[in-house]
């Protein structure tokens, strides 16, 4: 069964890998991820399609909110969410093809972003099962060429994000961590 | 007010101010600007001979006193060499920080001589991992990589430093803060949990108290000995864990699984109630998991909430550091004892009597023989002159096993093993940094002829620093282990587990200069291992035990933990 993932990461080097390592250690393999940056250019998003065996869905939450770098993992697959994606898809039509597809994208809310005498390039976003049937379609249609960008999630429930505080050194003596470890509960 | 400094003094100063006293490495080409700051500097460097020696020499310091362990190695060969210690201290939770070199940043990437991937390598052999870009960026890291590798669940972790960041200069400042957003550590417990949990214990009329490696690391174990005190309950300490309850102590029935005691593991397959501390329900424990204690409800305190249900559902889990929780649990007892305590006293009592009778049915006890040196006689011997207080490093296979049940440990720190890995070699430098960090103390290193094979060079090591460590090979002339399953499980063919050839450790201990001797004859091992001890120097002794004695009892791998095999079957008689 599939799912859906949604991480808060650092955006720093590496911290893909180490999210990543953790299923392709198991041999699992991801259907689709994406990753931007959120509006505090340091933190990213990413969202992560992935076939886990359902008795390990739990552990492998944990395992990811255990990496440094993962400021919150949360598991969207059964969680209120919106996950859509992006599709770009050139569809080569001759003349008498043209009002069709155009009838189609409109019907399925693609928009236009290219037109040339070859063709069309429309552009449509959505959950995936629409744009499957959407590209089910155009297909119908003659040789098309499809770019997904994967799936994009948003959890519908606020989720209080807590952090950790920043620890002090104690810059100077050489203490142990006996006392630094005070970090607040999270 | 900052000072213009190159990044390897940077580095040391920041080493200084986590208070590291010794490192242990082997220098190399784009380490050498770092080696050239170590000439004069206070902090001590021990040049092991083999970098995985130098993993395990750290781990070695860490797992005798708690503090982080530090070892060293150059670019290349010398970073992949320290891999096998790595994921060694990761299995363990052990914290070591690894300082790496690297080929200069703008060479990275183009296969430069002694160029390896390290921070990709290391990537799932740590709890963190580091690759330093920019100077300005170092002593943070390094603040980040103690703190990280010693607080939590505590692991490994790897600082890879390019050689332009080890000569560059900057303008350093000592870091007032670290911040690690996404750090979060739960130590404290969740109030109402503890509560129930004292309540669950009080109702128990069979408790089981399992500990484990993580009371050590916690620093838990008065707060254990005080839990098993007020519950009256018996109590293991797994392979992680020997030491966390005095090993001398009545309720303190030994390791449980695989090779564990019979009443250990007949206490943990009978019991209703398990109070997990610090453990983390491994395979060799639990052995097939379906019939793993059936009848027992369980609470499960651990630091690390990805260990609670992993691979028993908890039904009273705890998430935080073992002594705060303890601590607190403890409280509950008490308080709660005088309204629980008297109902469920005769259940209790019955079953401490169950717990007595099986440990008279099938004790862990020596084996001796006139004629022969029996292993469990050899660790009898270690035994009676450590009386409970001498480190033991052992190494991995029959003679770790033994070890583990027929030598007594009265405080944490003092069994140094490597459980989760079970990385041969391991036992011989990690004796050399348990010596480093407690050079007063008696150290056995206790090894297989196999493992000590495996990590012959460190005897160079311990020559030249005239660490006084008391190694003691347990000799079989097999890969003891590896025979016993192929005996039990593989129709006795002895495929590659042969060690035909032996040095002569009398010369081979006179080629490191360390006094050497062989002991054949059980009449003489007491002596010798007390002139061994008696020495001011290291001493190497090869003990020629009886070749085919495997290890009992035994847990087929896969079995129940109830069904142990108990001694050697005896030979079918062909009719």
């Amino acid at each position: 069964m599939l799912q859906v993932i949604s991480l808060l990461v650092e955006n720093k080097p590496g911290a893909l890998m180490r999210i990543t390592g953790l299923l392709s250690a198991r041999g699992y393999n991801i259907e689709s991820l994406t990753v931007a940056r959120t509006l505090d250019p340091v933190l990213s998003r990413m969202t992560i399609v992935v076939d886990v065996d359902p008795s390990l869905r739990k552990l492998v939450i944990k395992q990811m909110n255990r990496l440094i770098n993962v400021l919150q993992a949360s598991d969207l697959t059964e969680a209120p969410s919106i996950c859509h994606e992006l599709v770009l898809i050139r569809v080569r039509s001759p003349r008498e093809n043209r009002t069709a597809i155009l009838k189609e994208a409109e019907i399925f809310h693609a928009r236009v972003v290219d037109s040339s005498v070859e063709g069309f390039v429309l552009e449509v976003t959505g959950a995936s099962e629409k744009l499957e049937e959407f590209i089910a379609v155009l297909q119908s249609y003659g040789e098309i060429e499809v770019t997904r960008s994967g799936v994009a999630a948003v959890s519908l429930e606020a989720k209080k994000l807590k952090l950790a505080p920043p620890i002090p050194t104690g810059a100077g003596d050489a203490d142990n961590y006996s006392e630094k470890d005070e970090v607040v509960n999270a | 007010m900052s000072t213009l400094m190159n990044g390897a003094r940077i580095l040391l100063d920041c080493l200084q101010q986590e208070g590291v006293e010794a490192i242990f490495g082997y220098p190399g080409g784009v380490t050498l600007p770092l080696y050239d700051a170590l000439y004069d500097h206070e902090i001590r460097h021990i040049l092991v001979r083999h970098e995985q020696n130098a993993a395990f020499a750290a781990q070695g310091f860490a797992r005798a006193t708690g503090k982080v362990g530090v070892c060293c190695a150059t670019s290349g060969p010398g970073a992949t060499n320290l891999v096998t210690g790595l994921v060694d201290a990761l299995l363990d939770s052990i914290p070591v920080v690894a300082i790496t070199g690297q080929v200069p940043n703008k060479l990275i990437g183009s296969d430069a001589f002694q160029e390896a991937d390290t921070f990709g390598i290391t990537r799932s052999c740590t709890k963190h991992n580091y690759l330093v870009k920019d100077i300005a960026d170092l002593p943070q890291i390094i603040h980040e990589a103690f703190y990280i590798a010693a607080t939590g669940r505590p692991g490994p972790v790897l600082v890879d430093i390019p050689k332009d960041i080890f000569i560059g200069q900057a303008h350093y400042q000592p870091v007032k803060a670290i911040h690690l957003p996404g750090y979060k550590l739960v130590l404290d417990g969740h109030a109402g949990q503890i509560r129930r949990a004292a309540q669950m214990m009080w109702e128990a009329e069979r408790p089981m108290i399992y500990s484990g490696g993580g009371i050590i690391h916690s620093g838990a174990h008065e707060e254990l000995q005080e839990m098993v005190e007020i519950l009256n309950a018996p109590c293991v300490n797994t392979l992680m864990g020997l030491g966390a309850l005095p090993g001398n102590h009545p309720n303190f029935i030994s390791m449980p699984g695989m090779h564990g005691s019979y009443t250990a593991n007949m206490g943990m397959y009978n019991t209703d109630l398990m109070i997990a501390l610090g453990v983390r329900f491994d395979d060799r424990v639990t052995g097939r998991l379906k019939d793993f204690a059936p009848y027992a409800r369980v609470i499960h305190v651990d630091i690390d909430p990805a260990e609670i249900g992993k691979n028993r559902v908890a039904d009273l889990p705890i998430v935080g550091d073992c002594k705060r929780v303890m601590k607190k649990v403890n409280k509950a007892l008490r308080e709660l004892a005088p309204e629980y305590a008297a109902k469920t006293e005769p259940a209790r009592e019955a079953w401490r009597q169950q717990i007595a009778d099986w440990k008279a049915e099938h004790p862990l006890e020596p084996v001796f023989s006139d004629t022969e040196i029996k292993p469990q006689h050899l660790m009898a011997e270690i035994n009676r002159l450590s009386d409970g207080k001498a480190i033991v490093c052992s190494d991995v296979g029959q003679h770790q096993m033994w070890a583990a049940q027929l030598i007594r440990y009265d405080a944490p720190r003092l069994w140094i093993n490597s459980g989760g890995l079970g990385s041969m070699g391991f036992g011989l430098p990690s004796a050399m940094g348990a010596q480093v960090a407690c050079p007063d103390k008696l150290v056995f290193a206790v090894l297989g002829d196999g493992g000590f094979q495996m990590s012959l060079p460190e005897l160079s090591t311990i020559a030249a620093e005239r660490l006084p460590i008391k190694i003691i090979v347990m000799n079989n002339g097999y890969l003891g282990m590896v025979r016993q399953w192929q005996e039990l499980f593989f129709n006795n063919r002895l495929s590659a587990s042969t060690l035909s050839s032996f040095p002569t450790v009398e010369h081979l201990g006179a080629a490191f200069g360390i006094p050497g001797l062989t002991v054949k004859r059980p009449e003489n091992l007491r002596d010798v291992l007390e002139a061994a001890v008696a020495e001011p120097g290291p001493y190497l002794l090869n003990i020629e035990v009886s070749p085919f004695e495997n290890v009992y009892p035994m847990v087929p791998a896969g079995g129940a933990i109830n069904e142990m095999v108990l001694s050697q079957p005896s030979p079918v008689p062909v009719p």
